[in-house]
């Protein structure tokens, strides 16, 4: 399939945006000069003229550029679509496609190139297409197909225009083909394209139908395809813009009901969480402590809904940094103490920083405990060669070296379980001044670790 | 966090308010209830002098008004605060923002700071440290929560620009140095920052330079890990 490629081009040579058509088209101004004036160009760079356009404003780009008169140019134009059998068509819509709107800095095709259903569309209609003409070519002598070769990479590059030129344009294009969409329309006038219609339907079939039933004499084997073809385009012609009406409509019902879903979805989310967390607010309104701490659980859980994407309760501890939140839901849950968290960069879980989270946990729930602080902070960092976590409150702080030796907390939970992994731990503290734990492991090692897998 | 509020207060008068006494300040969230509270909850410690609920209306007002700080929700309609504070920009450099939000989408936070904001917080911060966070950047400084100040670590990570990346036409903006990073890993616990300066047996001025330094990177560095770092986030 040769044209497979051909949506995919302009994007390709979307940064020399003229060349490609303009080499062709440089080669008709002095033809054309014999049969117009001509102005000096207007010293600008190309640029689509949408606003004296019959389809793209190419013509009129070029006229102003060259400084021809807009007509002089499409005539030639027409000339050269008619001598390079087709081949100035394609070209046209390229033009279309690269050369960016007067006023406008990115041509289409640089929208385009992020369309990725728009290219795939070009590519299904332009090789269905190419197929199509595959097949036809047997049935005739060659003389249409060479017009329509080139129609291959037109229809691609209509496809792409018409998926992502902006609303102004789209407008003109639409006015282009509205008598075929007139066919499926209502009113009177739909109802005299209807009459055409089943006129040529009839033609169609006739012709069709006489072919096949008629065998000259020297029929070649592929003759009542022909006649086969001409039947079906009846039909088509009959039947096509009904067809076409009921793909639309469809495409729409399905667009209204994925909304629809979506809605419900968001209006069970926020009954589930926000409704019943206010009315909780409510009923407890007595209570301010409770009050701030449902607030805060709830924020936390549309915060990580709306902008993490995470649903609430779906929490797969899989990264470091998913780990340390994991620690701030249990200890907020269960404390009753708001922990502030900050993360820097993430990494997938090993068994040292299980270790680390592990140790990490006792140290805040500690905080949360004994320090009688408002809040805790928690600051966790990852960094290429190590990861540390620093947790700290500003409550009544202690003297480590009065902690009792049989208290297990700091001693066998944190202090234990870093160096049993090849951490650090220290914990500095003073009566009145708050405490701060500080936990690093470092990463060399043989356990595995990928950088960047960030949320 | 209630011994920076008197720091600042000083500061704030100091050097802040050239008209004397509380800075002036503009209100721009498209919550009409927000700007409300935040009217009457600030209104002993800064003079509230407009409202503004969009872009346009809101570069307006900003243009005649002329505050001392503007108090800016990152997500407004229309282009969001970041349109606003490239708007004013251009007529009145001088203008200094605060940016506000509820959101923390960190590509949101650096974009707007990347504009121009002096500062960032959280709308959940609480009064008198909003109060605090405005007379500081009424004096010049720049105002970071512990949020943003791990945003700005997260976004500076230690790997080295990828080849091909065209440095900044300074090298230096493209990294944070050590002193800058200790800084800010202090900030994103909680410090405040007279505690950072005792901590790090440094003087509070230095501190603030630190973090002036680093806003300063954060603005001009074109170190393309900042947008790389703001696309990963959007996922």
């Amino acid at each position: 399939m040769q044209f497979q490629d051909q949506p995919g081009e302009p994007t390709a040579t979307s940064g020399h945006r003229w060349h490609g058509t303009g080499r062709r088209r440089d080669g008709h101004p002095d033809w054309v000069a014999r049969f117009a004036q001509r102005h000096p160009g207007d010293g600008q760079p190309l640029r689509r003229h949408p606003e004296d356009r019959l389809a793209g404003g190419v013509a009129a780009g070029l006229a102003t550029w060259r400084g021809f008169s807009p007509t002089t140019v499409r005539i030639a134009l027409a000339v050269a679509a008619l001598i390079s059998t087709g081949w100035a068509v394609p070209f046209y819509v390229l033009g279309w496609l690269l050369i960016p709107a007067r006023g406008d800095s990115a041509s289409i095709a640089s929208r385009a190139r992020h369309d990725t259903r728009g290219v795939a569309l070009a590519v299904g209609l332009a090789s269905l297409l190419a197929v199509f003409l595959l097949l036809a070519a047997p049935l005739n002598g060659g003389g249409i197909e060479g017009f329509l070769w080139p129609q291959v990479i037109s229809v691609a590059g209509l496809t792409l225009i018409w998926h992502n030129a902006p609303e102004d344009e789209r407008a003109v294009m639409r006015r282009l083909v509205q008598p075929l969409e007139n066919l499926s329309g209502s009113g009177k006038a739909a109802r005299r394209a209807t009459w055409l219609r089943i006129g040529g339907a009839a033609v169609l079939l006739a012709v069709g139908l006489g072919w096949l039933l008629s065998q000259p004499v020297g029929t070649a084997l592929l003759r009542p395809l022909g006649g086969f073809l001409l039947v079906a385009a009846a039909f088509v012609l009959l039947l096509g813009p009904w067809w076409l009406r009921i793909a639309r409509d469809l495409v729409l019902e399905r667009q209204a009901r994925a909304r629809a879903e979506e809605r419900a979805d968001i209006a069970a989310r926020v009954h589930d969480s926000v409704l019943q967390t206010l009315a909780l607010i409510q009923r407890r309104a007595d209570d301010p402590q409770a009050v701030v701490q449902l607030a805060r659980a709830q924020e936390r859980e549309l915060r990580s809904w709306l902008f993490e994407g995470r649903a609430p309760g779906d929490a797969d501890a899989s990264s470091f940094a998913e780990g340390i939140r994991q620690i701030q839901r249990e200890v907020e849950a269960r404390h009753g103490v708001p922990v502030e968290v900050v993360t820097v960069g993430d990494c997938p879980l090993d068994p040292r920083l299980s270790a680390l989270l592990a140790a990490a946990r006792e140290a805040t729930v500690n905080a949360a405990k004994w320090s009688g602080a408002a809040v805790i902070s928690v600051f966790a960092e990852v960094e290429p060669d190590k990861v540390s976590v620093a947790v700290r409150d500003r409550g009544k702080g202690f003297d480590p070296g009065a902690v009792p030796a049989d208290r297990k907390g700091v001693a066998e939970s944190i202090r234990g379980r870093m160096s049993r992994h090849g951490g650090t731990a220290t914990v500095q503290s003073a009566p009145g001044e708050g405490a701060k734990v500080t936990l690093e492991m470092s990463l060399l090692g043989p356990a595995p670790f990928a950088e960047g897998k960030r949320r | 966090m209630s011994e920076p509020a008197a720091q600042a207060v000083t500061q704030g008068g100091e050097r802040g308010t050239a008209r004397g006494g509380r800075p002036r300040v503009v209100l721009v969230d498209d919550h009409g209830l927000f700007r409300s509270g935040v009217r009457s909850e600030l209104g002993a410690r800064v003079e509230v002098v407009g409202e503004a609920g969009d872009v346009g209306p809101a570069v307006e007002l900003i243009g005649q008004l002329l505050p001392d700080v503007v108090l800016l929700d990152v997500h407004l309609p229309g282009g969001g605060g970041q349109a606003v504070i490239t708007e004013v920009k251009k007529t009145h450099p001088e203008v200094k923002f605060l940016a506000l939000s509820a959101s923390d989408a960190p590509e949101d936070v650096i974009a707007v700071i990347r504009a121009g904001a002096r500062g960032y917080v959280t709308k959940t911060i609480s009064t008198a440290d909003l109060a605090d966070a405005i007379s500081r950047v009424a004096g010049g400084d720049a105002v970071f929560s512990h949020r943003l100040a791990g945003f700005v670590l997260d976004a500076f990570a230690a790997a080295p620009a990828p080849d091909g990346v065209k440095p900044s036409f300074d090298p230096e903006l493209d990294q944070l140095t050590t002193r800058e990073r200790e800084v800010l890993r202090l900030i994103a616990q909680g410090y405040t920052y007279k505690e950072i300066a005792r901590e790090l047996f440094i003087s509070g001025k230095t501190v603030e330079s630190h973090v002036s330094s680093v806003l300063r990177k954060l603005q001009l560095s074109s170190r393309h890990q900042l947008t790389r770092w703001a696309a990963e986030r959007r996922l």
